[in-house]
């Protein structure tokens, strides 16, 4: 089995695949200004519930109880999906969800499908997997397609081309629509959009979508969006298979109530989604004629066992945490060698893969806490970056480079100093003395080592000659009688 | 400040971290003997100050936790009933003694960060600011965009230097907007990355934790006003205050490092 999210496996770690996104202007000034808009919007539309917060709970408790059983929840799943005409097919990683999509198209002949935006089919790679048994994927939804047309990567788990502005998305229309007098007028990029999908929708037989929901009681699907090309993909072709990963079932039609007003809130800072579909199985003159589930798990089943780990997959990928977190904002989407980015790519994506790869994403944050704060279904992220820092530093120290590293060897010195006053004072006498070779004019501006990659940028103020505790002491033997 | 404020104070010299450092960058096995030191070191405290938002974090999210991990009860109800008594310094004062007016003089602008631990961990909200609005002389200033982060993060500071850099600077450039002469927060260790960039672009902000505007005093002191507050004891504030700010240094005496 082998599980495989995106490319992460062959991506450069955070820190380098940052600072080459931060040399990008544009790219910095495309994502503040759509985090902020979209932020923004969001408490908007947060701050008219007053029920926020236990809406809040309640997708918390819901989440925690369905993954609890996720077994029972996705049998019943399948069971209630098949008694509605749907068929379901399991698949353990991502080479088996492809090949299981492969041999469905080939099975209905088809040569081209169009697909409903999804987050999943991008984690298993099926594009290029059908484009490697000569089948042509057409991405619908309007960001995906640019990104698709681009022969770029998602940098957003929500608005995948978040990093383009419009200037940059008429260039790429022109180029692959030939439609060389095109202007960046949105309404003009939105007619070539509609012009060329329309044809899509009409001709293609087979559609691909992921899902929002998947509902144990009913079998049935829910996909929520905003443009309207994911419900012509959903009931337009003849044939549609959806791919949904196992975390995405809930137990009740119900339960909808809570997550319908959290996710678009969250997510787009819109009330409502524009288009909610939500579809049970086949029916006989009504959208498509054969309906297909993968379930699809690729590491997800391994995150089950740890109460703290499986907290991950309550995830409802609204994108909130992306929005709100100042190291996205910074460094947008691709930094993260993820099509999972931002905080809950930070978390989600290294689990997935059992820390094979994305190993510097958990440190890809402050612990600010911002995305825990707008988190709709309260994934305390820091707390699981902090716990799989350990893990990683766990795994590091294991190995004899790992032990022998710099920063373990200075954890361990700082551990040791840590343990008493003497030694504290004794480390603290010698840092004293030390910091006068690189001291100009009181100030720390060229340390060695680690401590390098602070004063390359920033200034630092050498400890004063007498330190808090120096004074401290004197101040007591000095003072009348000796008086506490 | 607490002893004008009629406060016995002790600093147990034992005293060296509280494990935050190692615990948030994945060394909890290390943290450990360092936790068990802090509650060793405090058990006996009637209150404990902490002058930063962050540890104090560490303790409330994190001490019950491993306590539970080692599998040791004792240790465990230690860490129970030590925590109520751990105060940040700013809920010490406002929450804790009622106490919003210190006596303080401070004739500077000055501008309040945030600090995402004291915000979204320990809820800070208004204590530091009803605390800065009663000193006397300081015009309090609000800072833009003021509940993002720094950039500090600990160990990210170095590990992701660039990114942590990029955060500081727009931090920095909201400090500028206020024109405040000073910048204070609950946390010195953002004070240090917020200064480690306004000194090395020669900008002349200063950085200042809240005790040690607290701290600052006209001569003699002012009295406090709020209830419950003894006698002052002899202050020993800032130098005098200076309303020039042409030359770094100006502001602050010399700094007590921990």
């Amino acid at each position: 089995m082998s599980v495989r999210v995106g490319k992460t496996s062959t991506a450069a770690e955070f820190p380098s695949a940052a600072k080459i996104a931060l040399k990008n202007d544009q790219l910095r000034k495309n994502v503040h200004h759509a985090t902020n808009v979209i932020r923004n919007k969001r408490a908007l539309r947060v701050e008219e519930m007053p029920d926020w917060q236990l809406l809040r709970d309640a997708a918390s408790a819901i989440k925690a109880h369905t993954l609890k059983n996720l077994d029972t929840y996705l049998i019943e799943f399948e069971r209630n999906c098949e008694l509605a005409g749907g068929k379901v097919h399991w698949a353990r990683d991502a080479d088996e969800a492809n090949s299981i999509a492969l041999d469905l198209i080939r099975q209905y002949n088809g040569t081209e499908v169009i697909k409903v935006k999804t987050m999943t089919s991008d984690e298993i790679q099926l594009n290029p997997a059908l484009e490697h048994a000569g089948i042509t994927p057409y991405e619908t939804d309007l960001a995906d397609m640019i990104v698709q047309m681009g022969n770029d990567e998602p940098s957003h788990i929500v608005v995948p081309a978040l990093h383009r502005n419009r200037f940059e998305v008429r260039d790429i229309f022109r180029e692959t629509m030939d439609l060389p007098d095109l202007t960046e007028q949105p309404e003009e990029l939105t007619g070539a959009a509609r012009t060329y999908l329309r044809e899509r929708f009409l001709n293609v037989k087979i559609g691909i979508s992921g899902a929002n929901f998947a509902i144990a009681e009913t079998g049935g699907v829910c996909v929520v969006e905003s443009e309207g090309n994911g419900r012509m993909c959903l009931t337009m072709p003849d044939v549609l298979i959806s791919l949904i990963g196992v975390e995405k079932v809930i137990p009740r039609f119900e339960d909808l109530d809570v997550f319908l007003q959290l996710l678009p809130r969250s997510a787009t800072g819109e009330r409502m989604n524009p288009y909610n579909s939500l579809w049970c199985g086949v029916h006989e003159g009504d959208g498509p004629k054969a309906f297909h589930v993968i379930l699809l798990d690729n590491g997800r089943t391994k995150l089950l066992h740890d109460e703290m780990e499986r907290e991950t997959l309550a995830c409802i990928r609204c994108g909130a945490c992306l929005n709100a977190c100042p190291v996205y904002r910074e460094t947008g989407g691709h930094a993260y060698g993820s099509i999972y980015s931002g905080p809950i790519g930070a978390i989600l994506s290294p689990q997935l893969q059992s820390l094979e790869h994305s190993r510097s994403l958990p440190y890809a944050s402050t612990l600010c806490g911002a995305c825990y704060e707008v988190c709709p279904v309260k994934i305390n992220i820091p707390e699981i970056l902090i716990h799989l820092r350990g893990r990683v530093v766990r795994e590091d120290q294991a190995t004899l480079s790992g032990k022998l590293g710099v920063e373990n060897l200075a954890m361990q010195g700082a551990a040791m100093a840590f343990k008493s006053e003497s030694r504290y004072e004794a480390a603290q006498k010698l840092v004293q003395i030390g910091q006068g070779l690189f001291e100009r004019n009181g100030q720390l501006t060229n340390l060695p080592g680690m401590a390098g990659a602070w004063t390359k940028f920033r200034d630092l103020k050498p400890i004063p000659k007498q330190s808090f505790r120096d004074w401290w002491k004197s101040r007591e033997t000095s003072k009348p009688g000796g008086e506490a | 400040m607490l002893e004008r404020l009629g406060h016995t104070v002790e600093f147990p010299l034992q005293q060296t971290c509280c494990g935050q450092m190692h615990y948030n960058t994945g060394y909890h096995r290390e943290a450990v003997p360092l936790v068990r030191r802090f509650v060793e070191m405090f058990r006996d405290a009637e209150a404990v100050c902490v002058p930063s938002a962050s540890c104090v974090a560490m303790m409330r999210e994190h001490y019950v936790m491993m306590a539970e991990a080692e599998n040791d009860p004792a240790f465990l109800s230690e860490v129970r009933s030590l925590l109520p008594r751990i105060f940040e310094f700013s809920e010490l004062l406002v929450d804790r003694l009622g106490i919003e007016d210190v006596g303080a003089e401070f004739a500077h602008s000055v501008t309040y960060h945030p600090s995402c631990h004291s915000l979204r961990m320990l809820h800070i909200y208004d204590a530091p600011i009803k605390l800065l609005r009663q000193v006397r002389g300081l015009d309090l200033i609000e800072l833009p965009n003021r509940e993002q982060c720094c950039g500090f993060g600990g160990t990210f500071a170095v590990k992701n230097a660039d990114v942590s850099v990029a955060m500081l600077t727009e931090k920095q450039s909201c400090i500028i907007e206020t024109k405040a002469e000073v910048v204070t927060a609950l946390d010195n260790s953002c004070l240090m990355q917020i200064y480690g960039g306004l000194h090395r672009s020669g900008s002349p902000v200063r950085t200042l934790h809240i005790a040690e505007i607290l701290a600052a005093t006209s001569n003699p002191p002012h009295k406090p006003t709020s209830k419950g507050v003894g006698s002052g004891i002899e202050g020993y504030g800032l130098q005098p205050v200076h309303s020039e700010r042409n030359e770094l240094g100006a502001l602050a005496p010399e700094g007590k490092a921990e």
